[in-house]
């Protein structure tokens, strides 16, 4: 079934070797991060401190997938705010669940 | 107020009207708002998680001294210790992390497919789309067999007290329990179990359509789809979600296995 008359001439442009060294760049970054989480989760005492350094990490790994990956960071600025104010709401829904939680804990074992 | 063009690479105009609001195309907008949505799902999942965790009691002594026991919810890191082949091996995490190291490793020949998609290069978007294909099947694979692992239990049963009717009485029994399913879990409470099935049983249904789509565009590619079309803007759609699959996977690692 291969109409060859009808494939357009198709212009193949040589690799971008900075966006492709960038690109391996921040695979090694979050490659690192999670080889220090896994330090982390073997040497630090479990407590508020261990699970911030894991929830800043988490936020940095994000960032990178989100910003560099997606590309979310070089897309017009409208759309970068479009995506990132709405999870407000989930912060907001993140901090009520938490606090119901240790509430109801209070409720049941003590 | 930009009113950026989106333009595909013959230079035609992607929504009818002529401009492109958000300086996106149709698909890759609503792309991105149904991330949106998905996030939510997610962030749903993982924040209940979070409420019913901390409504239990934690696990207050020394790492080494745990035990499974229902009376207060388990330390990750001593559920999930087995690594295929190596029986009996405590090796804490150890699997998760692999798992993680290969859903990172398929998003980056993902992105280098949609960088070769932007220079119409359809050699490179095949290759590219092939590793991250076997990527998305060896982490499924990966997930299946720590599925089974958690399903059939370790070697040593918990007791777990429970109650039953005995000739129409409640009756307190002790029973030997191995694993854990939806409605018995030897590693702790039951909602620890009923947790660890949903959310990575629905990060895992994301990454087998997200494989399925994958297929779909390497497909696509090889017939020449893209090349006739003159842009491999799919690639990028397609993209999008896969990285999204990497990005609440970073989560649950975090949520569910670390802390």
């Amino acid at each position: 079934m291969a109409h060859h008359s009808h494939e357009p001439e198709v212009v193949v442009l040589p690799p971008d070797k900075e966006k492709i060294k960038k690109l391996w760049t921040v695979a090694a970054i979050l490659g690192a991060i999670t080889a220090v989480e896994f330090i982390v989760a073997f040497t630090v005492p479990t407590g508020f401190f261990k699970t911030s350094v894991f929830v800043i990490m988490t936020i940095v790994k994000a960032g990178y997938i989100v910003g560099e990956f997606m590309h979310l960071k070089y897309e017009a600025k409208v759309l970068f705010w479009s995506v990132l104010i709405p999870i407000v709401f989930i912060v907001w829904m993140l901090i009520a669940f938490l606090y119901e939680g240790f509430q109801l804990s209070d409720v049941n074992f003590i | 107020m930009a009113h950026a063009h989106a333009t595909t690479a013959s230079d035609q105009n992607v929504w009818n009207g002529g401009v492109a609001p958000l300086g996106a195309s149709y698909g890759k907008l609503m792309m991105w708002f149904f991330l949106l949505s998905d996030a939510f799902t997610f962030s749903g999942l993982l924040i209940t998680y979070g409420l019913v965790r901390s409504s239990h009691p934690a696990f207050t002594g020394l790492a080494d001294a745990f035990t499974f026991s229902h009376d207060y919810w388990p330390i990750p890191e001593k559920v999930f210790e087995a690594v295929p082949f190596l029986h009996g091996v405590s090796l804490p995490l150890v699997f998760v992390g692999i798992m993680t190291f290969i859903l990172i490793m398929s998003s980056v020949t993902m992105v280098l497919a949609v960088e070769a998609g932007h220079r119409m290069d359809q050699k490179a978007v095949e290759k590219w789309m092939l590793w991250t294909i076997l990527g998305g099947l060896t982490f499924l694979g990966c997930q299946a067999w720590e599925w089974t692992h958690f399903i059939v239990g370790t070697d040593v049963a918990t007791k777990v007290t429970d109650f039953v009717f005995v000739n129409g009485e409640l009756t307190k029994v002790t029973k030997d329990v191995y694993g854990a399913n939806l409605h018995i879990n030897q590693y702790g409470p039951q909602d620890f179990a009923d947790f660890f099935f949903f959310i990575t049983g629905f990060h895992g249904f994301h990454v087998f359509s997200g494989v399925l789509l994958n297929f779909l565009i390497y497909y696509n590619t090889v017939t020449g789809v893209y090349n006739r079309r003159g842009h491999y803007e799919m690639v990028e759609k397609v993209g999008l979600y896969w990285h999204f699959v990497d990005l609440v996977w970073v989560f649950v690692f975090t949520f569910f296995y670390l802390v």
